[in-house]
C-alpha cells in the first residue's frame, strides 16, 4: 500500500491562507456534490417521505407526515406498512426477481453481441472506425418510442418478420412473438445495445497493442491472448457497459408494456399500476425506494470491490 | 460593443411586444380523450372567440387523474368519466363550481341525464355532460360465425368469459381491457350475479372468471382494440362503443373485407357518461366556460357525436344528427336494450385497491 506525503502535503496547507484554501478545495468537492444533493439526493428524500405517508382523498393524494394538532403540539405519523406489505406479498417480490431476472439475461445477451460489434469497430482500418460508429449511434436520432412501436410491426401476426418467413416458405404458421417475453428481450437489447458498445469500444481502443504483439513473440495464441490480455484488460468497459444496462432495464415500463404480453411482470408495469391505477403513491413510492436499495448495493459493492482490489496491485 | 448594443435594445424590444401580445390573446388548456372531437371544433372555436386553444388528449382516466391529483396540471377544461372519477374528485375538491350565467346554452342539456348525476353531483353544480356510452363487446362477425355458427346468439358476454368458447376464439384473437372495474363488472354480469358488489370474495369470483380464460386471451389493452378489429387481426374485443364502431367505420373505408360488428351483452353492460369539468386551480376558467357554452350549441355537438359515434347528451341536438347515427343501436340502444344498461356505483378506495391488485395477479398469473 503507498503511503501518501504527509508532511509534504501539511507544510503546503499551513503556507496557504485558510479562507482561499476552503474555497478552492470546497469549490471544487462541492459542486459535484451539491449536484449529486440537488438531483439525488432531495428527490429521493421526498420519495422516501411520501412512502410513509397514507394514500389519501385528496389533492396530493396522500397525508402529511407532519401535522401542527395547536398548543404548539405536533403530531408525526409514520407509516411502515408499505414496506411490509412489499415484503409480504409475493406479487411484489415476484416483479422485483421478474425485473432482476429480465435485466441479467438482456444485459449478458447485450454484453455477448456488442463485445464482438465494439472490438470489430476497434480493430477496424482508422478511416472506417467512425463511419461504424456513426451507423451504432444513428439509431438516437429517431425517438425512443417511435423505435419500439417499430418493433410491433416487425413482430406482430402479419408483421414484417412473419410475412418474410411465410414467403421464403420456413415456416408455415405464422409465429406468435410479440406479446411474449421473447419480444420484450428483443426490444430491450436492440435498444440498449449502443449503451454497451460504446464504453466497450472506448476501453478496446485504448488497448496497447504491443502488449498483444509481446505476447505473440513470446508463443502465445490468439485465442490465449483475448482471454489473458483483451479481456482482463477491457473489463472496466464490460463493467461500464453492463451497469449502463443493467440498471435502466430493472425499472423499465415502456418495452415491457409495448411488447410484452400480459404475464411479463416487471417492477416498472407494477408501480405505475399503483401510482395511476390506484392513486396509491405511498405504496408506489415505497417500491421505488425498495428498487434503488436493491440496484445500489450491488454498485456499492463492487466499487469496495474495485477499490480493495486497485490497491493490492503493486 | 457599439454595434451589438442597438441589436439587443431591438431584440429585448421585440420580446417585450410579443410577451404583451401573449398576455392580451386568450389561452385555453384543454385536456380531452383522443379522438374525442370532431376535425373543425377546436378550429371554429377560435375563430368565433379569437381564444388560443391548447389541446392536449389523454387515453385513460388514470392519466388524467393523476394530473389532477397532482395539482396545478395548467389545464381549464378535462372530459373524465363520471363514475369513479369525477365522483372521487368532487369529494377531493378538485373542481370548481359552475357558473351557469356564462352557461345560456345549459337548458338544452337531456334533463333524464343530469338527474343521472344528481347523486354524484347534487343540483348538478360541477358537471357537464358530454357523451355516453356503454362497455360491450365488438366481434368480427365473418369470423366469428364461422367459428361458433350461425346459430349461436353473439350478445352475449360468453364470447369473451365461457372457456370453451373463448378457446375456440382464441385462434383468431380475443382481447379483454386493461381495467379492473371493466372486466370484474363484466364478470359479474357474465355469472348473472350483482354487479355492484366490491367486496373480496365477489372480487375473487370474478378474477376467477378471468383466470379461466386468460390462456386464451391475446393481451388485456383499452385501445389497442381499435386497430386490431378493424385490420382483422383480431376477432373478439371487449370494448366501448364508441372505439368499436369507429373500428367498423375504418374496416368500411378500407374496404378489406372485414365487417365489424357491436353487441350489448344481454347479461347486462356497464353505461357510462363523460363530464366537462373546471379543475379548482384553472388559469383561465372564463374561457372554459366558454367552450363549455359553445359544446353545448347543438350545431356543434351533433356533428361530433356524427364523427366520434357516441350519443351526446344534448336533447336539443337530435334533430341535427345524421340519421343513420342515431338510428344506429349501438350509439342510441333501443328501450330494450336501454332496460340491461347498469349504472356503476363507485367502489371505495380500499376497494379500487383490491381490485386492482388481484387484477395484476390475473393478469400476470401469479
Amino acid at each position: 500500500m503507498k503511503r501518501f506525503p504527509f508532511t509534504a502535503w501539511d507544510a503546503g496547507r499551513r503556507a496557504m491562507p485558510l479562507l482561499s484554501r476552503l474555497k478552492g478545495r470546497g469549490l471544487i468537492i462541492g459542486v459535484p456534490w451539491f449536484w449529486l444533493g440537488l438531483f439525488f439526493l432531495l428527490p429521493f428524500l421526498f420519495v422516501l417521505k411520501i412512502s410513509l405517508a397514507e394514500p389519501a382523498l385528496a389533492q396530493p393524494p396522500y397525508t402529511d407526515l407532519i401535522e401542527v394538532i395547536g398548543d404548539g403540539l405536533v403530531s408525526i405519523s409514520l407509516n411502515f406498512g408499505n414496506y411490509v406489505l412489499l415484503w409480504d406479498d409475493p406479487l411484489y417480490r415476484g416483479a422485483l426477481f421478474g425485473s432482476i431476472q429480465i435485466a441479467a439475461v438482456s444485459t449478458l445477451v447485450c454484453l455477448l453481441l456488442g463485445y464482438p460489434m465494439a472490438y470489430a469497430i476497434a480493430r477496424a482500418p482508422s478511416h472506417w472506425r467512425l463511419p461504424l460508429l456513426m451507423l451504432v449511434i444513428l439509431p438516437f436520432w429517431t425517438s425512443f418510442l417511435i423505435r419500439v412501436y417499430a418493433w410491433i410491426g416487425i413482430l406482430k401476426g402479419n408483421g414484417l418478420l412473419n410475412n418474410f418467413l411465410l414467403w421464403t416458405g420456413l415456416i408455415d404458421q405464422p409465429l406468435e412473438i410479440l406479446h411474449t417475453p421473447l419480444a420484450v428481450y428483443i426490444g430491450i437489447v436492440y435498444s440498449y445495445l449502443p449503451f454497451v458498445v460504446l464504453p466497450l469500444y472506448a476501453t478496446l481502443i485504448r488497448l496497447d497493442l504491443t502488449l498483444l504483439e509481446a505476447a505473440a513473440d513470446l508463443g502465445c495464441r490468439p485465442w490465449k491472448q483475448f482471454l489473458l490480455i483483451t479481456l482482463p484488460l477491457s473489463l472496466p468497459g464490460v463493467i461500464a457497459g453492463g451497469m449502463l444496462v443493467f440498471i435502466p432495464v430493472v425499472g423499465e415500463f415502456v418495452i415491457p408494456d409495448l411488447l410484452g404480453g400480459p404475464d411479463t411482470l416487471m417492477i416498472g408495469k407494477l408501480m405505475w399500476t399503483e401510482f395511476f391505477s390506484n392513486k396509491d403513491w405511498p405504496l408506489a413510492s415505497s417500491l421505488a425506494a425498495v428498487l434503488l436499495v436493491v440496484l445500489i448495493v450491488p454498485f456499492v459493492a463492487l466499487r469496495h470491490f474495485e477499490q480493495k482490489a486497485g490497491e493490492e496491485q503493486p | 460593443m457599439k454595434t451589438l448594443y442597438p441589436r439587443i435594445k431591438t431584440l429585448a424590444l421585440a420580446l417585450s411586444l410579443t410577451a404583451a401580445a401573449q398576455a392580451s390573446a386568450q389561452e385555453l388548456h384543454v385536456y380531452n380523450w383522443s379522438d374525442y372531437i370532431a376535425e373543425d371544433t377546436v378550429a371554429n372555436f377560435e375563430q368565433q372567440t379569437g381564444i388560443d386553444v391548447v389541446y392536449d388528449v389523454y387515453d385513460s382516466n388514470e392519466v388524467a387523474e393523476a394530473k389532477l391529483l397532482a395539482g396545478q396540471s395548467g389545464y381549464d377544461l378535462v372530459f373524465p368519466t363520471a363514475r369513479p372519477f369525477a365522483d372521487r374528485h368532487i369529494q377531493a375538491g378538485l373542481y370548481q363550481k359552475l357558473d351557469k350565467s356564462k352557461l345560456d346554452r345549459w337548458d338544452n342539456l337531456d334533463p333524464v341525464i343530469l338527474e343521472s348525476l344528481t347523486d354524484i353531483d347534487p343540483g348538478n353544480q360541477y358537471l357537464v355532460p358530454y357523451m355516453w356510452g356503454t362497455t360491450g363487446i365488438g366481434y368480427n362477425v365473418d369470423k366469428v360465425k364461422a367459428i361458433l355458427g350461425d346459430d349461436m346468439p353473439l350478445d352475449t358476454w360468453r364470447l369473451v368469459f365461457d372457456p370453451e368458447i373463448v378457446a375456440k376464439l382464441s385462434e383468431c384473437g380475443v382481447a379483454l381491457m386493461d381495467d379492473a372495474t371493466e372486466v370484474f363488472v363484466a364478470a359479474r354480469a357474465y355469472l348473472g350475479k350483482p354487479v355492484d358488489d366490491f367486496s373480496r370474495d365477489a372480487v375473487a369470483e370474478a378474477a376467477d372468471v378471468v383466470s379461466a380464460v386468460r390462456p386464451h386471451i391475446r393481451y388485456f389493452h383499452s385501445s389497442q382494440y381499435i386497430n386490431d378489429l378493424a385490420n382483422g387481426d383480431i376477432c373478439v374485443a371487449h370494448g366501448y362503443s364508441g372505439d368499436v364502431l369507429q373500428a367498423r367505420d375504418r374496416a368500411d373505408e378500407a374496404d378489406n373485407g372485414v365487417s365489424v360488428a357491436y353487441a350489448v351483452p344481454s347479461e347486462g353492460a356497464v353505461v357510462w357518461t363523460d363530464v366537462m369539468v373546471i379543475p379548482a386551480d384553472a388559469p383561465n376558467p372564463e374561457a372554459a366556460h366558454q367552450f363549455i357554452n359553445y359544446l353545448l350549441d347543438p350545431a356543434v355537438i351533433a356533428p361530433i357525436t356524427d364523427y366520434v359515434a357516441y350519443a351526446n347528451a344534448n336533447a336539443a341536438a337530435e334533430a341535427l344528427i345524421d340519421p343513420e347515427i342515431r338510428a344506429d343501436a349501438g350509439i342510441y340502444p333501443p328501450a330494450e336494450t336501454r332496460e340491461k344498461l347498469l349504472v356503476l356505483k363507485t367502489p371505495s378506495e380500499r376497494e379500487i385497491r383490491d381490485m386492482n391488485r388481484a387484477w395484476t395477479r390475473v393478469k400476470t398469473g401469479q
